[in-house]
């Protein structure tokens, strides 16, 4: 292509169309997993931006008179021109075999799961049970910070229990990434994302650990956790010992509790 | 709720506490009856609304358009309203015969606050009859304004009705908390239950709703007159007609968000399981597709305007700029879509350790949502400025310097937007929270300013031209219909989630819903019923439109009986 024809290709809406959408995809498929820390980004979110990128791009061709009619020149010169009667017959034949293979692709069998839609965050209950004695979760703190100096200690004991009962799954360096890891779906929690523990009050880890996979609420099910219900292992001290020591060693700070002014304590929100 | 007590209510249900519907079942029926009479109740408050303000331009103002235009709307609401009181008497048989337990249960409480409520719907229905009727007999002068206090009345009655049946639905939500399964119903003082903790910010929300969906439903029958229209003189009433009706409804739904974050709030407060069930547990998907929809109506509200342009002298200074709008639009809509926890197979979610993705997990917290919705809001806005100023050239001495000031309001609004959207990411989430109220001034108080210097800039500003009403490509008016299409989808779907938090509950923690339908649907069934709900009330709407213009001609004025023909909308 020479000079000229690219440049009035790259001033004409429908290539200017053509190229964002192409420019969006490789952005997106190609350019976002190449950034520091990142990953693929998974077949759902793709299609969904796209189909954000192809509204707005139909909007910028078609607000305006002049630019629409230029948009649609192409197509309708396809459509209609017999000079390009060629670029007819291939078109039919490469969007009816598209077609086909999207439709094949939805429906063809394949050894993976199927994507999972799973809520990541249970509601918890206003109060539990641990070994038969009622707890308020609802403004409860970890009781231990109420003893700054023997923090030390606690710190020590949690980091025994978590080494000996926590290690296999959640890993060394509580990235979810422990040696039995790989064989759960959903993956042990990874403490270190900020979408975790960093999010969540203490008495949320609390209740999580405490009850684990079969304490969770039958909204949302099935959860598939594998988690243990720790309260027939652990005893409460131990429980709240290991949290301390989670958000000790992965440097976040627990989400306070929001005060109302009425004097009860105050609610959280839960709010991202 | 003891074990106790729920085998007492298992018990005290094998006495005829739930009927059942013939092939669709109970839970069907009433979920349609509901949504169906809510969708025309919103109807029916929110055009009486737009009905008494354009009324009111067309007395103060002169223009006897206006005056026309709300007569029309008028015309529709008699229909309308025999069709809210229909669908209202298919759900209350429907919940006396189906669930009556639960609705004597109800009764016991609200059986005052009913009475009056259908008294009150007896006096609002009539004076809808003397404010149709009465249109051409009190004309002028004195008995006009009485005419006009009608229109008033009418929506005065109206709000009282629904302020009176939210307090049903919030308490069903969210009772007052000394109220126990085994509180006896008949000893529950009626204010107490009336005035629980979600009553005030729904009446908000819903009031705001409604003015947003009248404008709408406006803006759709304006689009079906428009391209049904035979003549250049009514194509030209139909498109203004439309622009009314498109302007009001996105004017209000700028500020809905804020009062729907008020509700969130209060249902947080109020109890902490129900709110992170709704924003984070299994509900969440439905935010993800109320981001979708509430994208589809910025980017169809604006669309609208720019396309508006077009039949604007003058406003070709401006349209080079509206792509970058766009831009700002589209990144709001995909940072604003972007779940946090994502659809993955099991390949993708083992490559992104989880289901949050490390990278672009950082688009699906508050922070950003915050930030994108805001940004997306002035951008809105300033689409209104540049259209409302296009074939106007100010001419006040100061024009150049006020525009700088906007200018500098827009980028210092826009600024604190993303300073506090960014500074989100590095504090704890108590002082995140307090964040998006900053946002949200910022934002405001810019509207606010920038409108005011705008105002005052207009004085006696050179015209370059008027609008050529009329001028404007049917496919225009389908981002009407789709506008329309839109807010009703998505008073369905976050209806259900207000209503669906609730589980299995008839009142939250008070009286568990014992019958075969108490599990929460499925997504997917859920969107399924909204679906058909939205499409049996757009079916119908459909039918009313047809009757308006089956009834009489349309009342568009020929322009040789216009007062002061030279005025235009918005300028």
């Amino acid at each position: 292509m020479t000079a000229p024809a690219l440049r009035r290709s790259a001033t004409h809406p429908f290539w200017q169309a053509v190229g964002i959408l192409v420019i969006a995809y490789i952005v997106v498929v190609w350019v976002v997993p190449l950034l520091p820390g990142s990953a693929i980004v998974p077949k759902s979110v793709v299609l969904q931006y796209m189909v954000t990128v192809l509204v707005g791009v139909l909007i910028y061709v078609s607000d305006n008179e002049e630019r629409w009619a230029r948009f649609k020149e192409p197509i309708e010169a396809v459509l209609a021109e017999p000079r390009l009667r060629v670029v007819r017959a291939v078109l039919l034949v490469v969007v009816t075999a598209l077609v086909g293979l999207v439709a094949y692709g939805q429906v063809a069998t394949t050894v993976a799961a199927p994507p999972n839609l799973r809520s990541i965050h249970p509601a918890p209950p206003a109060e539990i049970t641990f070994r038969g004695r009622s707890i308020t979760l609802t403004g409860l703190e970890n009781p231990l910070r109420a003893h700054p100096e023997s923090l030390a200690l606690y710190l020590a004991e949690g980091k025994g229990v978590y080494y000996r009962n926590c290690l296999p799954c959640h890993g060394d360096h509580l990235d979810g990434q422990g040696h039995f890891a790989s064989g759960f779906n959903p993956l042990p929690a990874n403490f270190q994302d900020n979408g975790t523990i960093a999010q969540l009050t203490e008495s949320f880890v609390f209740w999580r650990v405490a009850k684990g996979g079969p304490g969770l609420p039958r909204e949302g099910t099935p959860w598939n956790s594998a988690m243990p219900k720790w309260e027939d292992f652990l005893t409460e001290r131990e429980i709240w010992s290991v949290i301390l020591f989670l958000y000790d060693q992965t440097g976040w700070t627990p989400r306070t509790w929001e005060k109302t002014g009425t004097g009860d304590g105050g609610r959280g929100t839960g709010h991202d | 709720m003891t074990d106790g007590a729920l085998l007492l209510q298992a018990a005290a249900d094998s006495t005829r506490a739930y009927g059942e519907f013939p092939v669709i079942g109970a839970r069907a029926f009433i979920w349609i009856t509901a949504e169906v009479h809510l969708m025309f109740a919103a109807f029916v408050l929110g055009v009486p609304m737009f009905a008494v303000v354009t009324e009111a331009i067309g007395i103060f103002g002169g223009d006897e358009r206006y005056d026309r235009l709300s007569k029309e709307f008028t015309r529709l609401l008699l229909v309308a309203y025999s069709a809210t009181a229909i669908w209202g008497a298919m759900l209350v048989f429907g919940l006396s015969t189906l669930y009556p337990r639960f609705w004597a249960y109800l009764t016991a409480i609200f059986a005052p606050s009913m009475w009056a409520y259908a008294a009150l719907f007896l006096v609002e229905s009539f004076t809808l009859y003397l404010y149709y009727y009465g249109w051409d007999r009190w004309k002028k002068g004195r008995a006009k304004l009485g005419h006009w206090t009608l229109g008033i009345l009418l929506n005065l009655w109206g709000t009282i009705v629904m302020f009176i049946a939210n307090s049903w639905l919030t308490y069903m939500m969210s009772p007052p908390r000394d109220i126990t399964p085994t509180t006896d119903p008949t000893t529950i003082k009626l204010w107490h239950a009336i005035a629980n903790a979600t009553w005030m910010p729904i009446n908000v929300h819903r009031v705001i709703a409604n003015v947003v969906f009248g404008g709408a439903i406006v803006g759709a029958y304006a689009s079906y007159r428009f391209l049904a229209a035979q003549s250049d003189e009514e194509r030209a009433h139909y498109d203004w007609m439309g622009y009314v009706g498109n302007f009001i409804a996105m004017s209000a739904l700028i500020v809905l968000p804020f009062a729907g974050y008020w509700l969130g709030r209060e249902i947080y407060q109020y109890d902490q399981s129900m709110g992170i069930t709704m924003m984070g547990g299994f509900m969440s998907w439905l935010w993800v597709i109320q981001a979708f929809l509430i994208a589809v109506l910025f980017l169809t509200g604006n669309y609208y305007l720019w396309i508006g342009m077009g039949r604007i002298p003058g406003a070709e200074r401006f349209r080079p700029y509206t792509k970058y709008l766009l831009i700002v639009l589209v990144l709001g809509a995909i940072v604003w879509g972007t779940p946090h926890t994502m659809i993955a197979d099991s390949k993708e979610l083992a490559a992104m350790g989880g289901s949050h993705h490390p990278f672009l997990g950082a688009l699906g917290v508050m922070s950003a949502k915050n930030t994108a919705v805001n940004l997306m809001i002035l951008t809105t806005f300033l689409s209104f400025l540049l259209y409302r100023r296009a074939n106007t050239r100010p001419v006040v001495p100061w024009a150049r310097g006020g525009t700088i000031i906007q200018g500098a309001m827009f980028a210092l609004a826009a600024g604190v937007v993303l300073f506090y959207g960014i500074r989100g990411y590095f504090v704890e989430a108590i002082v995140r929270i307090g964040f998006s109220v900053y946002q949200v001034l910022a934002v405001l108080s810019c509207i606010v300013f920038v409108t005011v210097i705008d105002v005052l800039m207009a004085r006696g500003a050179q015209s370059l031209g008027t609008i050529q009403w009329g001028k404007m490509p049917p496919r225009s008016q389908y981002a009407l219909f789709i506008l329309a299409v839109t807010f009703t989808w998505l008073m369905g779907l976050m209806g259900f989630a207000r209503s669906g938090i609730r589980q299995y509950w008839h009142v939250w923690q008070v009286m568990q819903d014992t019958s075969k339908y108490a599990a929460t649907p499925a997504l997917g069934y859920a969107s399924k019923m909204i679906s058909l709900c939205v499409l049996i009330f757009l079916t119908l709407v459909a039918f009313v439109f047809w009757l308006g213009g089956l009834a009489e001609k349309s009342t568009f004025v020929a322009s040789g009986e216009r007062q002061g023909g030279g005025r235009h909308v918005g300028h």
